[in-house]
């Protein structure tokens, strides 16, 4: 039981990042692989404020979206001058320099030994530490961000959104700005993004770099990938089977070190298959 | 031309690609209340003309101007603004969203803070549905604007510009491959325009279309005007004749 409670927890957490990042790569067209970012700086927020500062975890989720929202503000700017195959990389880009920051800038992050002692959360005297309200929390931060979106994509703005993926310069003609279309989606794509981050540090009490790379951006993408792209339900489905996929196999008998590759395997696999199957989702190109 | 204006006009713009001057130093002017029917051979500059005066390319030299005001620049998110709006030659609808959302994102402001808290929501669908009723649309609103079948398509580009209630028209061979019932509505909509005196640029290879609508037809070849007047004058003109016999 305690296992699953586990495993449904960091399916919230996926399901935030996935739901997140749909908004940029389904809604825009845009390949943002950097989705890492923003969940590294909600956990660093949360993890530094909570144990240098001993502020309240809900405070500190506040300050890690304004934090995220400031950073995807100046990288929005930049991101925005490119499209397409350049844009992916220099989201790959941007998510490579930033785990350096989360490892090198020692004072703030302490790098490499990470921090911890991280505190669950708190709130009129009630802590969160068995799993289970944790569960129960995560569950409606994912609900929060999930019906949050859900109002965006289907709301006018939602609807902009769209136009500007499929024709930017139509949208033009009849008076949409995309660039300031796609900046403010970034801009609270990325912000939301950060709660994931914050309720990851306060979950496992110790964070360090290694959870913030690079691949974590390319499994975050498999997982809207997998799931459906623009489609925000979509997510929630690929963070399901892309969490528990993994978990069941190690129920299979496998020689240990097959099995200590599997995951990489069924990731390989399952973004082999759904390009295959829906190839318009991965290039993120719709016809003109 | 009483109670007629020019409300754009072109001096000396050209455009070129590589060797080609798909637009060659051309004048031209637009009135309120008028249709000009803009004709000439494929290849001969219309839809770039056309492109030039709506922002899609940048012109090489020359300047446009619009109202009281002189452009060497113009970029497309402004046209809307200073009361110009196109159709495309090559049917560009977003295909992915439906019929009546096709209409909606026109009628809708553009600001973002508008889109997200969906200003005027009722209203606007409603607008839009009374467009998509004038071009025929209506019971094909839903429909993602893929499935539609070719002179849908046509019909739903011309609701999109009726949408905006802009001043300047340029429809890019509205007529083009449609049934003859879906160009009745099509001319109807243009002489209705005419009417609230707006100012329309008509592209069309038919020449019976172009005589029965329009108030002056300009001609063009290689990018510069060949003859330009009343329709009866230019369509008897020899040169023309030849120029479009090749
Ligand atoms: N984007 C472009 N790149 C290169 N050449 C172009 C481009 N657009 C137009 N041209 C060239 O400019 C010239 C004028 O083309 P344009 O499309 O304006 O003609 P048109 O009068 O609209 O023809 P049609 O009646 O066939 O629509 C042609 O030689 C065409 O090949
Ligand atoms: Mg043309």
């Amino acid at each position: 039981m305690e296992y699953l409670i586990h495993i449904l927890i960091l399916i919230s957490i996926f399901s935030i990042l996935g739901i997140t990042l749909d908004l940029v790569v389904g809604y825009t067209g845009q390949l943002a692989i950097n989705q890492s970012v923003f969940y590294g700086i909600g956990a660093y927020s949360t993890a530094i404020l909570a144990t240098t500062f001993e502020i309240n975890f809900f405070w500190t989720i506040i300050f890690g979206i304004l934090l995220s929202a400031t950073v995807s503000f100046l990288v929005g700017i930049i991101l925005n001058r490119f499209s397409g195959d350049i844009y992916a990389l220099v989201s790959f880009g941007f998510a490579i320099i930033m785990h350096a920051v989360f490892l090198n800038w020692q004072t703030l992050t302490n790098g490499p030994l990470g921090i911890s002692g991280i505190g669950r959360p708190e709130i009129f005297g009630f802590v969160f530490s068995e799993n289970l309200f944790f569960l129960f929390l995560s569950i409606f931060f994912l609900f929060v961000v999930y019906f949050l979106c859900k109002i965006l994509v289907n709301s006018s703005f939602g609807r902009a959104l769209k136009v500007v993926r499929e024709d930017e310069l139509v949208s033009q003609i009849f008076g949409y700005k995309p660039v300031n279309y796609k900046l403010v989606i970034f801009i609270i794509s990325s912000s939301l993004a950060s709660i994931s981050g914050a309720l990851f540090a306060s979950y496992v009490s110790f964070i360090d770099p290694s959870s913030f790379i690079l691949l974590e951006s390319i499994f975050i993408l498999t997982i809207i990938i997998v799931g459906g792209i623009s489609n925000i339900r979509g997510a929630i489905l690929g963070a399901i089977i892309l969490i528990f996929l993994p978990e069941a196999i190690r129920f299979i008998d496998l020689p240990a070190d097959i099995a200590a590759q599997s995951r990489q395997i069924i990731y390989g696999i399952l973004l082999l298959v759904m390009m295959y199957f829906r190839p318009k989702g991965f290039l993120g190109k719709f016809r003109i | 031309m009483e109670n007629s204006n020019i409300t754009m006009q072109s001096e000396k713009i050209s455009k070129s690609f590589g060797g080609i001057k798909a637009v060659n130093n051309l004048d031209i002017k637009f009135y309120s209340g008028k249709i000009l029917g803009l004709v000439g051979p494929n290849g001969s500059g219309k839809t770039t003309l056309v492109n030039l005066l709506t922002g899609v390319y940048t012109i090489d030299s020359g300047k446009i101007k619009i109202g009281d005001s002189f452009f060497s620049k113009i970029l497309p998110n402004k046209i809307l603004f200073y009361g110009i709006t196109r159709t495309f030659q090559k049917i560009r609808l977003i295909e992915q969203i439906s019929v009546l959302e096709n209409i909606a994102m026109v009628v809708a402001k553009k600001d973002i803070i508008s889109a997200i808290f969906e200003n005027n929501k009722k209203f606007n669908l409603n607008k839009s549905k009374e467009i998509l009723k004038k071009v025929g649309l209506l019971e094909k609103q839903n429909e993602a604007a893929e499935n539609l079948s070719y002179g849908q398509r046509k019909l739903l580009e011309i609701g999109r510009v009726l949408a905006t209630n802009s001043e300047i028209y340029f429809f890019d061979e509205p007529f083009a491959g449609l049934s003859p019932k879906m160009r009745e509505i099509i001319s109807e909509i243009i002489l209705e325009l005419k009417d609230q005196g707006k100012t329309i640029i008509l592209i069309e290879h038919d020449m019976e279309i172009i005589k029965n609508l329009s108030d002056k037809i300009f001609v063009l070849a290689e990018g510069k005007k060949l003859k330009y007047g009343k329709p009866e004058e230019v369509l008897s003109d020899m040169e023309v004749k030849k120029a479009y016999l090749g």
